[in-house]
Order: structure tokens, then sequence, then C-alpha cells
């Protein structure tokens, strides 16, 4: 019997230290088993299990688009036990992921639409994977106007520089790249808090979805933002987090009202949250 | 000590109208026979649903620490040295307190009387001079009294309480000659291996759910050691080593503070007799430094001073 | 369905004839209180009891169970990878089980099998064991089965139900697994005239004493949102110390964690029951807490039975009535007390 508990055994790929504060680091991790890659379906917005042998499991976004074969890329924030020892972690060794796990972005119901894109911090990762799917050569077409507001407490902060920048060359994405603050004179895009900038450049809502993810504090201010450019809250969408063990419905504990943020979410629409009781 | 209900009220009413207080803690009239609830009383209008009889045997100093507010609460001798013990660690505030003394003839032991009655079901239960009189669908008994009360009440004797601003009845006469320590010398009289094997029997039912620590009023560590994850000092499996590293820190954690108030015990959903662990703490501490917890608040318990005459014999 | 009667004297013979092909699991006395175990003699085996302390879900859900192994040691190929654990699979008979608390299986099936995952060990117990239950003659007054969607007849679950009828037990199969069990029994006698109606009897006289003790059909009507903030909690909550003791002696309580234990060399993921009461149940790794009050765990343990529940399967609630809780709360927390303030916003018996 399948066993959904049983981390498949990876190996760490490359490390790469993605903020200035070395707090976020990014793992390429490849399957050791060509059949556990081949089983390894996943949709922008699904998260894994991180499993080390000895420490437990983490319940982290998957980075990587589905259209980036050979690899899964996570980018891990050193908060607690596992991720500590984590970013100690080198290029050849060994370690297990679960998954994928949970929902994913509506891309059935995104298709033909505009899609405003709005990250903060370290919550830019599924982000990622997103952006990157939409912008796959044979996908793109499948979506109208693509907004990215991603901000960050200052440059240095940012993940995923190399890519935002070439993003920004792009015409067919429309990147605001903003920092909360900077002594950098170079520094050639925004300055401002997310929902700020936001509002600013005033996203159309027309035919369109956000997807919003980032800091609570983040999300508390862009939402009535989102409200005021006309986004109705069943177009609103965002993904959650919260403390996790299983990862399949099944242990208990991530529980909002009948929800489990870990099988039935992590992605909700603010519509859906609103008829949740408001324990998360 | 059904009286005392009424005097609860009527205390009760008159602390919440002349706003002495902002809330009363006593208990409420149980769902199922010999058991009362812990009750937090807010209004006037909640007052006649105060209680009191033999079955308060929780510790109601329990639901005392970082409390803002003004409370009344209803005191035994032990909940009355808890209170002490609360004082005493910066727990809460004398001036927010206002204790109703409840002189205590001791507290049923719910389980030994089930236990006596074999599988039957007493359905109502009446208290009246020294005798218990248990009434179930198809059956009546009497029970002795003093043949049914909590381990560590048959053997109190500071059954008044020791701080109080009034009294709800005549303070009692306190047991006399009572032999507080058989069971710690019988455990003491042991060979080391016995004692191992011993502990190690008498806590091999548990199930960590932790009844026993949150039914404790001294247990009020913001985080507990068991529940530290960083770093995690304990695992949290049935595994004999952990089960006992529980036991016997939480047995060493309340040294020289607990009060014998049986709680522990009360509380523990598998019968264990958590008091065999504390129950000698309590007496080497009484060896040691003549100690006796919560009975006095001008006196700093002895693990917590340093003395230059401190008697030193358990350094080894 | 078949029937057939086994007088209490032959009970030892039949029960060690079914340790022949199946382990036995039967309530025990041991110590103060009974509980399910394997049974080494027939002899250990007492059905004269009310019901087990703690809910035979251990059998099935143990409090601490390795999921898998792995080595760490330095050079090994397989260093860091995780193992599975071989268990023990063979097919083996609960014998004396309360109606209620098989019940409860059902209740956790509906967790523990879902279309998306199946929980490996859940599961092969499940299918490994033969459920014969015994049906409750005389309930205790805690018991609220029948207001729980069950009955101390209830037979939804079971393969075979036992009914004590004084001098011998009827035993009636429910499932073909039963029916199988039943066959194979050398030693059953043909059912004695009136012992059918007997039981029958028996069975009408126990769910007259349990009677219907709340109705919860106003809950359904009521949002979510609705019940969630509801003042009551307030005053429910006050009393509770929140330790796990509701959680773990629950039949339908099955929330666990999983944590890794390493000794040296060599280490284990295990599952250990965990509960919804314990503040660090949904402690975030980065400090925030969603439930970081009692008031928030005492409410998400009754909505979770009474209310999410119900609403997320369409079902019966999360609660079969054993009273387990009721009896064992150290501070007498009643869920029947919680159930009508929920459906009625009032405490007044039904």
């Amino acid at each position: 019997m399948n066993n959904p508990y049983l981390p498949y055994p990876v190996k760490i790929d490359s490390v790469v230290t993605e903020t200035e504060d070395r707090n976020l680091k990014t793992f390429k991790l490849v399957f050791l088993n060509p059949d556990d890659e081949a089983g390894f379906n996943y949709t922008p917005g699904q998260f894994a299990e991180l499993s080390i042998a000895g420490l437990g499991e983490i319940p982290i976004g998957i980075a990587t688009s589905p259209t980036e074969k050979g690899y899964i890329m996570f980018t891990v924030n050193k908060v607690g036990k596992v991720t500590n020892h984590l970013h100690n972690m080198q290029a050849g060794e060994i370690m297990g992921v679960r998954g994928p796990l949970g929902n994913w972005y509506p891309w059935d119901v995104l298709e033909g639409k505009n899609v405003v894109i709005i990250g903060g911090g370290f919550a830019f990762t599924t982000l990622r994977s997103s952006i990157v799917y939409m912008l796959d050569s044979a996908n793109r077409s499948r979506f109208g106007d693509i907004t990215v507001v991603y901000g960050a407490r200052s440059p240095g902060l940012l993940l995923y520089k190399e890519e935002l920048a070439a993003w920004e060359q792009r015409d067919d994405i429309n990147m605001h790249i903003t920092v909360d603050g900077t002594d950098d004179p170079n520094w050639k895009y925004n300055i401002g808090f997310v929902p700020a900038i936001t509002k600013e450049k005033a996203p159309s809502s027309e035919n369109a979805y956000a997807i919003v993810c980032g800091p609570p504090i983040m999300i508390k201010f862009t939402l009535p933002v989102l409200t005021d450019l006309g986004f109705p809250a069943e177009r609103i969408i965002t993904s959650l987090e919260m403390r996790m063990k299983c990862g399949i419905g099944i242990c208990g504990r991530c529980n909002i009202g009948t929800e489990y943020v870990c099988k039935d979410g992590p992605v909700f629409t603010l519509e859906q949250l609103s008829r949740l009781p408001n324990e998360y | 000590m059904r009286a005392y209900t009424e005097k609860i009220r009527e205390a009760a009413k008159r602390l919440l109208s002349e706003d002495r207080v902002d809330v009363v803690i006593g208990f409420r009239k149980g769902t199922v026979a010999l058991m009362n609830e812990p009750f937090l009383v807010k209004s006037l209008d909640q007052v006649d649903r105060l209680y009191w009889d033999g079955n308060c045997g929780i510790n109601l100093a329990n639901y005392l620490p970082k409390r803002p507010d003004r409370v009344a609460i209803v005191a035994k001798g032990c909940d009355s040295r808890n209170i002490v013990v609360h004082l005493l660690e910066n727990q809460i505030k004398r001036e927010q307190l206002y204790i109703l003394g409840a002189p205590c003839h001791g507290m049923i032991d719910r389980r030994r009387i089930l236990a006596a009655l074999d599988g039957k079901e007493p359905l109502q239960v009446e208290e009246a001079n020294g005798t218990i009189k248990l009434i179930g669908r198809d059956f009546e008994e009497t029970l002795e009294r003093s043949s049914c009360l909590q381990d560590n009440c048959a053997i109190c004797i500071h059954r008044n309480p020791v701080v109080y601003d009034e009294l709800l009845g005549d303070l009692v006469a306190e047991q006399e000659n009572v032999d507080r320590y058989s069971d710690v010398r019988r455990v003491e009289a042991m060979s080391s291996e016995q004692r191992w094997q011993y502990f190690d029997d008498l806590i091999a039912p548990c199930i960590r759910c932790y009844a026993c620590r949150n039914a404790c009023p001294l247990c009020y560590c913001p985080t507990c050691f068991v529940d530290e994850s960083r770093p995690q000092w304990v695992g949290k499996s049935i595994d004999r080593t952990d089960t006992r590293t529980f036991h016997f820190l939480r047995a060493y954690h309340v040294a020289g503070r607990c009060t014998d108030c049986g709680a522990c015990e009360r509380a523990c959903p598998v019968g264990i007799k958590v008091r065999r662990f504390t129950k000698k703490l309590e007496k080497d501490i009484k060896e040691l430094y003549g100690y006796e917890v919560g009975l006095s608040t001008d006196e700093r318990p002895p693990l917590d001073t340093y003395r230059p005459g401190d008697p030193e014999p358990f350094f080894k | 369905m078949s029937e057939t009667y086994v007088s209490k004297e032959k009970l030892p013979g039949i029960v060690e004839q079914l340790m022949g092909t199946h382990r036995v699991f039967g309530p025990i006395l041991k110590g103060q209180y009974h509980q399910f175990a394997l049974l080494e003699e027939s002899a250990d085996l007492d059905l004269a009891f009310r019901n087990t302390r703690l809910s035979p879900k251990a059998l099935f859900h143990p409090h601490s169970e390795r999921m898998f192994e792995f080595t760490l040691e330095k050079g090994n190929p397989d260093a860091g990878i995780l193992k599975e654990v071989p268990k023990d699979y063979r097919s083996r008979i609960v014998l004396g089980i309360r109606p209620c608390d098989a019940y409860a299986f059902k209740l956790d099936d509906r967790n523990f099998i879902t279309d998306q995952f199946k929980d490996p060990w859940w599961v092969q117990r499940r299918e490994s064991t033969t459920l014969v239950g015994l049906a409750c003659n005389d309930p205790c007054s805690t018991c609220f089965c029948t207001s729980a969607g069950s009955g101390p007849f209830d037979t939804s679950s079971l393969d075979v139900l036992l009914v004590d009828l004084g001098e011998g037990y009827l035993l009636q199969a429910v499932t073909h697994k039963g029916e199988q069990l039943m066959g194979d029994l050398a030693g059953g006698e043909s059912v004695p005239e009136h012992c059918t109606e007997q039981a029958a009897a028996l069975k009408q006289s126990a769910e007259a004493q349990l009677g219907i003790q709340f109705n919860l059909d106003p809950v359904k009507q009521k949002s979510m949102v609705e019940l969630f903030d509801a003042p009551f909690w307030e005053d429910v909550q006050f009393s509770c110390i929140n330790c796990g003791t509701c959680t773990f002696l629950c039949p339908t309580c099955w929330c666990f964690d999983i944590q890794d234990e390493v000794y040296q060399s060599r280490g284990e993921r295990i599952r250990i029951w965990d509960s919804c009461m314990f503040p660090l149940f949904t402690l975030h790794g980065a400090g925030h807490n969603p439930r970081d009050q009692k008031l928030k765990r005492v409410r998400q343990r009754f909505m979770h039975k009474l209310k999410y529940y119900p609403d997320k399967y369409a079902d019966g609630i999360a609660c079969v009535g054993c009273g387990r809780c009721v009896q064992h709360c150290p501070v007498n927390i009643d869920i029947r007390q919680v159930a009508r303030l929920m459906a009625e916003s009032c405490v007044c018996p039904v």
C-alpha cells in the first residue's frame, strides 16, 4: 500500500543564499529514484514536506514550476529546529521530500483572465512558481495581462534577484518591484510598502484575479486596496500558513473550522475565508 | 459542609454588589454524582449557582495566577496554602484577593467510592452526620465518610485555611497524631533496585495527558519543560525514559512548594498515585529545613533562599 | 444473518478456539480498571465490565507508533533515508467491544481513509480485525450513545453482536466476516426459545434508560461563524485545565504529532497522540499561535466534534456518547451540557 507519510529520498543539488541577512536559502533537490520524480506531479501553489531524518519535517511551498524539469526547488527561511539544520546542509547530502501536498492556485479559472500577483518578503516562493509557469511559452497565451507587485524590506532581502531583473526586461509581464526603503543610490525600482505601490500602480480589476501572499500585516493592508480597485472577495486568492504535521488532512492540527489548511488549502479565496472562523 | 453553600452565595452577593470584587471563584453543582465544577461568577444573577459539598476537591488556587482582576475565592486549607505560595511567587497580589475560608473535613475520593461499589453507579449522594449515603438505580448504600476521603485529606493536618478574609464556618479541629509519611517510609526501606521497580510500575499506566500537571496550582510555567521544543528536553512518546523524566522532574520542580493538596491524584485519569513522589520531597524539606509549605507569607521558602547554615548532606 | 447461543460455562472454550486461529483482544482487568489487551489465557477475559477506562482506539491508533526507521551512520548509503517498519497484521478479533466504541471506528475511518490519502496502518489494522461487540444491557448514567447516532445494541460497526442473556450469550452475525467467524465455531448451540425476544426486550429497556439527552438539529442550521462567536464559550472554558484527559480517553479523538527520535546513529519517526488542548498543538515555528488561549482550544474541541465534523462530512457528530470524557474530566466539563448550549444556548435538560 502506498504510504503517504513516506518521503521520497532526494539529493541536494545546490544551495543558494538568497538574501543578505543569510536567513533565506534556496535548495535545489533532485530525486534519487526516477520513478519518484515521475510520480511527483505538482501544480503551482502546492507545497511539500521537507524531511530530515532525525529532526522532522517542515511544510514549504514549491518554488519551481512544473515546466522546469529535472529538479524541484524550495526557498527556506531559517526559523526553527529543522530549518536551522537544513541551512547547514550542503550539496550532495540526502534528505526527503513528501508531496506534492495541498491545493493550488485555480489555474483553470485563471485561464483567459488578467492575473495580478502581489507578494511580500519570503512568501514569494509559490508566486515565483506561478510566474514561471505562466510565462512558459506553452502557457503564456492562456492568460491575459500579468502584473506583479513584489516587495521586501530592502533590496538585499528580495528573492530571485536575477529572475526579477530578467522579468523586468520582458514586455509580457508588468513588474513592480519595491522595497520599504534603501540607501542604494543605484536602486532603480520603487520605494514604498506593497499596499501603497499596489494602490499607486492600480492594476485593473477588469476580468482580473489577484493572488496575494505575504506577511499578515501586508495582507491586512493590501486587501482594502484591492477591494477599492474593484476586486470582489471571490477573485482575491491567498495562501495560508499553519502548523502542520501530516500534510494530508489526517493529523488534525491545521484546521480553520471545517477546512484543513494542508489538504483543503493552503489556497483559499477571501470569500471562502469569510465563511470560516477567524482563527489563523 | 453543604451549609457553606448559603454562606458562599451570601458572601458572593455582598462582595459583588458592594463592588469589593469583580469575580467570585467557587464551584457549581456537577453534572455527575460526586463531582462539582469550578465556576467563575461574574454577575449577581449567577450567584445562586454557587455550590459546596464534599466534592470540591479541585484546588481553586489553580485559577489564580496572573489574573488581573479583584477575586473572591473559596479556599479550603490546602487551597489557602497554595494561595500563600502564589503570593510568595508573585502570581497574584494579596490586595486583589478576598479569601472565603472554608474549614474542611476532607474531600471525598470519588474513585474510591466507585471502586467500593464495584460497578454499581451512584446517581444521588447525601452527606450527613459523618456518613455518605449513595443512592443508585436499584441500590442504596451508606459509607462512613472518613473511609471515603482522598488519601491526602485523610492525613491532612491543615484543614483550616491559613489565610482568609472571612470564614464560612467555625474552624474545625485539626487532626492530631497523624502519621503523614508511612508510605514514604515504606519506599525508603526498599533497596534501590526495588525502588526503581516500584516507581517504574507506579508510572507504567501514564498516558502523558498531563492532567496531574495541569491540575496543579504550582504548574503555571508559561512553557513547561516537556513542551519546550527548542531545545526539546523530553520525548513525547510513552517510552519509559521519557515518562520517568516527566514525573521525576515535575516532582523536583514542586519540591518545597507542594502543599499535598492531592489535585494531581484526583485528576489523573489512569489512577497514578502521583503523590508518592511529592510526599518524599515534602518529608525531606520538613526534615532538612523544618519548613512546611504555604503557612506564612513572611518566610521565603528554603529552596529559593540561601542561608549559611543550610544543611547539605544531599550534595554528593 | 445467523444466530447462535453460547452458555456462559462454554465461553472459555469458544474463546480458546478463537485464540487458536486469531490474536484475540478483550477487556482485561488491569489494576483499577479494564483495558483492551491481547488475551494470553481465556480466563483473563472479563466481560462483566462497564467499559474500559481508555477507549480501544489504541488497538488501531496506538499512543506511540513507530512509523519509519533510519540510520544516520556516516558512510552508509542508506543514511537519512526512511524505511518502513514491519507491523503485525495477522488477523485478530476484538472481543467484547462496546457498540459505541466500534461505531467510533467508523467515524474515525472518515479521517484516516479518504479518497485521496489512506493511512496505511489504520487501513491494514481495520482490515485484519473482526469486531465482536457486547451489547450494553445496563448503560451508565454518563452514557448518551442514543443521542450521538449510536446505541447500546448498535450493530452498524460490528461483525458480530453478543448479547448477555444472564445464563449465556446470544451471538448475532452482522457482516459476512462475522458470519464466517461464527460458521467456523464449534460449540455454539441452537438458540433456545424466547432468546431473540429477550434480547430485543433488553435492547428496548437499555435504549429507554438512555433516552435522548440532547438534540443537535439546531446546530446544523446555525453557521460555523455564529457558533464560533457565541458568548457561552467563556463560561464553558473557565474550569478547563487544558489537560489531555478528554482527548486521550476519547474514541474519536485521533489527532497526532509526528516526532523523530534518535539514539546514537539509529533513529525512528514516530507518531504520538496529540491533543488540541495543548498550546503547542498549533504553535507556528515562527512563534504565532492561532489558538493561543484556553478558550480557543476548548471551543475547537467541541466545535470539531459537534459542528465541523458533521458539516465537513455531512454526517453525524464526531462523538459516540461513550461518556468517558464526562466520567473522567477532572473538572466535570460535560459535553452534553455543551451540546445543549450549542443547540439552544440554554442548558435545560431535554
